[in-house]
């Protein structure tokens, strides 16, 4: 890819990033099954690394955004470990991954 | 810009809209892995190579398997039950593409806003000197988050064991 106009640049990968957060935020809102709002959470993240590592191509600082992106990595691994610990449980005592349910939950 | 990046960036979001609307879970999560997959060649193509093999193999591999074992562990639903409850699903699922439509559309109305790029500073060096000179504190962080992820896993794996008895 060849750095042409950074301002094209940032507006086509924001462009992209905020669909993505788009589809993300409503997956969110209207889910009620547990693992699919992991998944939009997931979503989410990919917006948001996507983005970053657009910004870091245009402002010439790679290197920098390539390490916070593998943070953001890590992070999105353990969520995704958790909760997948979480929905087994949830499973476990609710027979089904429906997100209403957790109302039951003490505390 | 090239078409291809055009071309990427297109079927990634379709991608993730497929995940988002896909029938059953597992659907979804091989929607996800091809979204991983696609933004995994497009960090490879604006020159982060590092960032993309993370993506490639953490997000496209070990996430997937972490939801397919996950899937596979709560109960299965008959394809009775999945049919109903998709139908359930597209009532709510039906506006999605419609906003993004619109949202897309807003986007291109708007056009390219002026004063979008910033100063960009110093440009510094490569990213083993980041991670490990600059940004020691993210790593010490990311141990952190490890051991609290697998201490996470075992306490409430442990916990589903002691309701099994």
């Amino acid at each position: 890819m060849t750095p042409n106009n950074p301002s094209e640049l940032l507006y086509v990968f924001g462009s992209f990033t905020i669909l993505l957060l788009v589809a993300g935020f409503y997956c969110l809102v209207v889910t009620r099954s547990f693992l699919r709002a992991v998944i939009a959470i997931e979503l989410l993240i990919k917006a948001v690394t996507l983005f970053f590592i657009a910004v870091g191509y245009i402002t010439g600082k790679p290197a920098l955004t390539q390490a916070l992106v593998i943070t953001v990595i890590v992070v999105e691994v353990v969520v995704v470990v958790i909760a997948g610990g979480i929905a087994i449980s949830v499973f476990r005592k609710n027979d089904s991954l429906d997100i209403t349910l957790l109302n039951k939950l003490k505390g | 810009m090239n078409t291809i990046d055009i071309v990427l960036l297109v079927a990634m979001t379709l991608a993730a809209v497929w995940s988002v609307m896909g029938r059953s879970l597992l659907k979804a999560t091989i929607g996800l892995a091809v979204t991983s997959a696609i933004l995994s060649i497009l960090i490879f193509r604006l020159g982060s190579p590092l960032a993309a093999v993370f993506e490639l193999s953490v997000c496209t591999g070990l996430i997937t398997v972490v939801f397919v074992s996950t899937i596979s562990l709560t109960k299965p639903l008959t394809h009775k039950d999945i049919i109903e409850m998709s139908k359930k699903r597209n009532r709510r699922f039906i506006y999605l593409p419609i906003i993004l439509g619109l949202v897309a559309f807003a986007l291109i109305r708007a056009g390219i806003p002026k004063g979008l790029i910033m100063s960009t500073g110093e440009t510094v060096g490569n990213v083993t000197e980041v991670l490990w000179n600059m940004r020691q504190l993210d790593m010490f962080g990311q141990v952190i988050l490890i051991i609290a992820g697998a201490l996470g896993v075992v306490v409430l794996f442990a916990e589903a064991k002691d309701d099994a008895k």
